[in-house]
């Protein structure tokens, strides 16, 4: 009576079928994709190696935070590119959110100006495409400085011409290790100081301004160690370095580049416009009730923000704001346009010394890949972190 | 198990896969030799095989040439739209050699970085843009070299009023130079050789680097003499710049094949030569059928294809050389069309002139 069903016909054995057959497809295009690719390769005596790393680059590089000349290596030469990368994402997303918080409040103040001035902005920076804004920043602003010779020296000094701004800036001297260790003994002592004053806040229900003892705190080991390091040593952890211009180029203090300033204005700008619609969204999802109720316990307008809304609001903000950071970095690679050698940049000439395509081009989508990951799971850490925990 | 486990995992594979990348010498060098039996019947099927390229470009009915688009006097698109320069004149003339017909071309602007991979891929048939021949890229590219077309040498050029005279003078300057070029090379190695310190600004097409250098962003510009030249008309004010008498290196320039096709590279290598003899011999565009009419030399013949089928040698017709000369021109003409006394640039010929009259240009018999 009770008749099996054939397997033909089984829903459950049907499900895996179609699971196996997908998989094998997607196996088979990989291979034949791969297979393809070394085919043509060998055929061209190319085959994939990434010897070429340990050979002599032969090529200068603009920007290098770590030492860098023709005599380094391709992997040298690289490691430049990736830090370049990294130090114009990192700058840029930190400005980029300041900016951007500021303006997305702009966005929602009951001030008539403020609010147009921060639409218009956002609307004009947002219809813009980024190459755009980065070509005017290069070419319409920061190339448009007066030329060396001509330099307009600002107090500092800081000397503003068409080569970039050079600034005054502190350099290491010998004792700089040993006031780091001192740095440290600061962090670790605000972090105590954190940690106790939460405890009082939550055992009193008397919350003490917990950051701001920290912060001080840290500022006052800062400054005792950096008094004690000169008395005992004679010797300042930091000697002040002043930019002069020197012949054709500015020397000492802190130099940035016009290619370097264009790309971190246009990045930031840019983001800046989309992070303020982000943070006026999430200002928004907070129901009005809220507002009210928090204004109707005496808070101030201040305080409404920081202890009721902002805490809600974040849980909106974080995942969009994630996005917009790895856009950021992402968008970094337009830098190779006006000259500023960051990742792409570098593998760019690397692969044209050497022929090596495939190989650079794989190490440059890790290397993107891996940004955007550690910027994913750091971010997604923060979600969790301030998720309204429901009791 | 949370999706942060998942990317954990992902970031850690990744960055292990390139450590073994960087880190690996032992297994990058194994590399190759597992996958030699792919190489074998590879070498069959692959579309760069042996007469393979001729025969594709036979069947299309035209030639895709990879040319530069930037660069006045060697390759560029005139206010008509249309391709030219000293570089485009070789592909017309290899395309005469071919078909007959100087005007079965199709061009391919490239920028310096681009060239290499559009003729590793096989988007374009034979790169003829402004290439400096070099060992690295006579192997490592995979690519091969035909006779030099044009021998040209690195130079500087620089603004008159900044009182800069020789390399010297340049030291903590800013260079603007473009990337993926034997320039950007020379460059780094005569500045470290000489201790001076610069500070390169590395842009991706000529239009770039002197659009930066023309706003003021460099101290001084470089590339292959004749660019300079070609490229200080195109300024507001030629006579505010002057070319540094200093030469950095030797730029031996020419087009270049695919390696793995012998015939086709003997092809492009013999239209150069071709043009050298024509010059040699004293035939022009304009003499060139009355020469075929009348001539009683051998030598002549055979380079005109009445005698010895010395086209059918290369996979082409024996009116081959005949039909360069007549559609395109020999070297002469093709170096005065372009960069002769009557264009802007008013090269001397210098090291580009026939053996005959104390240059470089020699090209083996036709026989």
């Amino acid at each position: 009576m009770n008749e099996a069903v054939p397997f033909w016909r089984d829903e459950r054995v049907l499900k895996w079928i179609a699971q196996i057959v997908f998989l094998v497809a997607v196996v088979a295009s990989v291979w034949y994709l791969y297979h393809n690719m070394i085919t043509a390769l060998a055929a061209r005596n190319l085959l994939p190696s990434f010897h070429f790393l340990k050979l002599t680059a032969g090529f200068d590089i603009g920007e290098h935070l770590i030492p860098y000349s023709r005599n380094s290596t391709y992997g040298r030469a690289f490691l430049v590119g990736v830090l370049n990368t990294i130090e114009v994402s990192f700058l840029g997303i930190i400005f980029a959110t300041i900016l951007g918080i500021i303006i997305g409040l702009m966005r929602l103040s009951t001030n008539w100006l403020l609010n147009k001035l921060a639409s218009i902005y956002i609307e004009i920076i947002r219809n813009v495409p980024l190459l755009v804004l980065l070509v005017f920043w290069y070419t319409g602003v920061f190339l448009q400085f007066p030329r060396l010779k001509q330099a307009k020296i600002l107090p500092g000094p800081t000397i503003v011409s068409n080569r970039g701004i050079a600034m005054p800036w502190g350099t290491p001297t010998a004792t700089w290790h040993t006031y780091l260790y001192i740095l440290l003994a600061g962090l670790i002592l605000a972090a105590i100081v954190w940690w106790r004053l939460t405890l009082i806040g939550k055992r009193t229900g008397r919350m003490p301004l917990v950051t701001v003892w920290s912060f001080l705190t840290f500022l006052g080991v800062a400054a005792l160690g950096w008094g004690l390091v000169t008395l005992i040593f004679h010797q300042a952890p930091l000697a002040l370095s002043t930019p002069e211009i020197k012949g054709l180029r500015t020397v000492g203090g802190l130099e940035l580049t016009p290619e370097f300033l264009a790309l971190f204005s246009g990045l930031v700008f840019y983001t800046a416009a989309f992070i303020a619609e982000v943070v006026r969204a999430g200002i928004q999802s907070v129901s009005k009730g809220q507002i009210e109720a928090a204004r109707a316990l005496g808070l101030n307008g201040f305080q409404t923000l920081r202890l009721v809304v902002f805490p809600q609001a974040l849980r909106v903000i974080v995942p969009p704001m994630t996005s917009q950071y790895l856009n950021l970095t992402k968008n970094s690679s337009l830098a190779v346009f006006i000259g500023f050698p960051d990742l792409y940049s570098v593998a760019g000439t690397i692969h044209n010394q050497t022929g090596r395509a495939v190989e650079v081009t794989v190490l440059m989508m890790g290397v993107y890949l891996s940004f955007s990951l550690a910027t994913s799971i750091f971010m997604n850490w923060y979600n969790k972190k301030i998720r309204l925990v429901e009791r | 198990m949370s999706k942060r486990v998942f990317y954990i995992l992902g970031l850690l594979l990744i960055l292990g896969a390139l450590l073994a990348a960087c880190g690996g010498q032992n297994s990058s060098n194994a590399q190759p030799v597992k996958t030699v039996v792919v190489t074998v019947e590879a070498k069959g099927n692959a579309a760069s095989g042996q007469g393979a390229t001729l025969k594709a470009v036979k069947d299309r009915g035209y030639l895709v040439c990879g040319v530069n688009a930037q660069l006045p006097g060697f390759g560029y698109v005139d206010k008509e739209g249309n391709y030219k320069g000293f570089d485009v004149d070789y592909c017309h003339a290899v395309a005469a050699a071919i078909f007959g017909d100087p005007s079965k071309v199709e061009f391919r602007p490239l920028t310096a970085k681009e060239r290499f991979t559009a003729l590793q891929t096989g988007e374009i048939d034979v790169l003829i843009r402004n290439t400096t021949w070099t060992l690295t890229r006579d192997t490592e590219l995979g690519t091969n070299f035909a006779p030099t077309t044009f021998y040209d040498g690195q130079g500087i050029m620089v603004r008159k009023d900044s009182g800069i005279k020789k390399l010297e003078d340049l030291d903590g300057a800013k260079i603007c130079v473009a990337t993926g070029t034997t320039t950007e090379l020379n460059l780094a190695d005569q500045m470290s050789a000489r201790g001076i310190k610069y500070t390169p600004v590395v842009f991706e097409t000529a239009d770039q680097v002197f659009g930066a250098y023309e706003e003021g962003r460099c101290d001084a510009v470089t590339t292959d003499k004749s660019g300079l030249v070609s490229r200080r008309v195109t300024l507001k004010n030629p006579d505010d710049h002057i070319i540094l008498d200093a030469t950095l290196s030797k730029e031996p320039l020419g087009p270049l094949v695919r390696q793995g096709d012998d015939q086709w590279f003997d092809i492009i290598k013999w239209v150069v030569f071709a043009t050298f003899t024509g010059e040699e011999m004293g035939i022009n565009s304009k003499n060139v059928d009355k020469i075929k009419a009348e001539t009683k030399d051998p030598n002549v013949k055979k380079f005109l294809g009445l005698e010895g089928e010395m086209g059918q040698k290369l996979g082409l017709s024996d009116d081959w050389a005949y039909n360069i000369i007549k559609y395109v021109g020999n070297y002469a003409e093709i170096y005065e069309r372009n960069l002769g006394p009557n264009t802007p640039f008013n090269l001397p010929r210098g090291l580009n002139a026939s053996w005959k009259d104390g240059g470089l240009l020699y090209a083996p018999p036709i026989r």
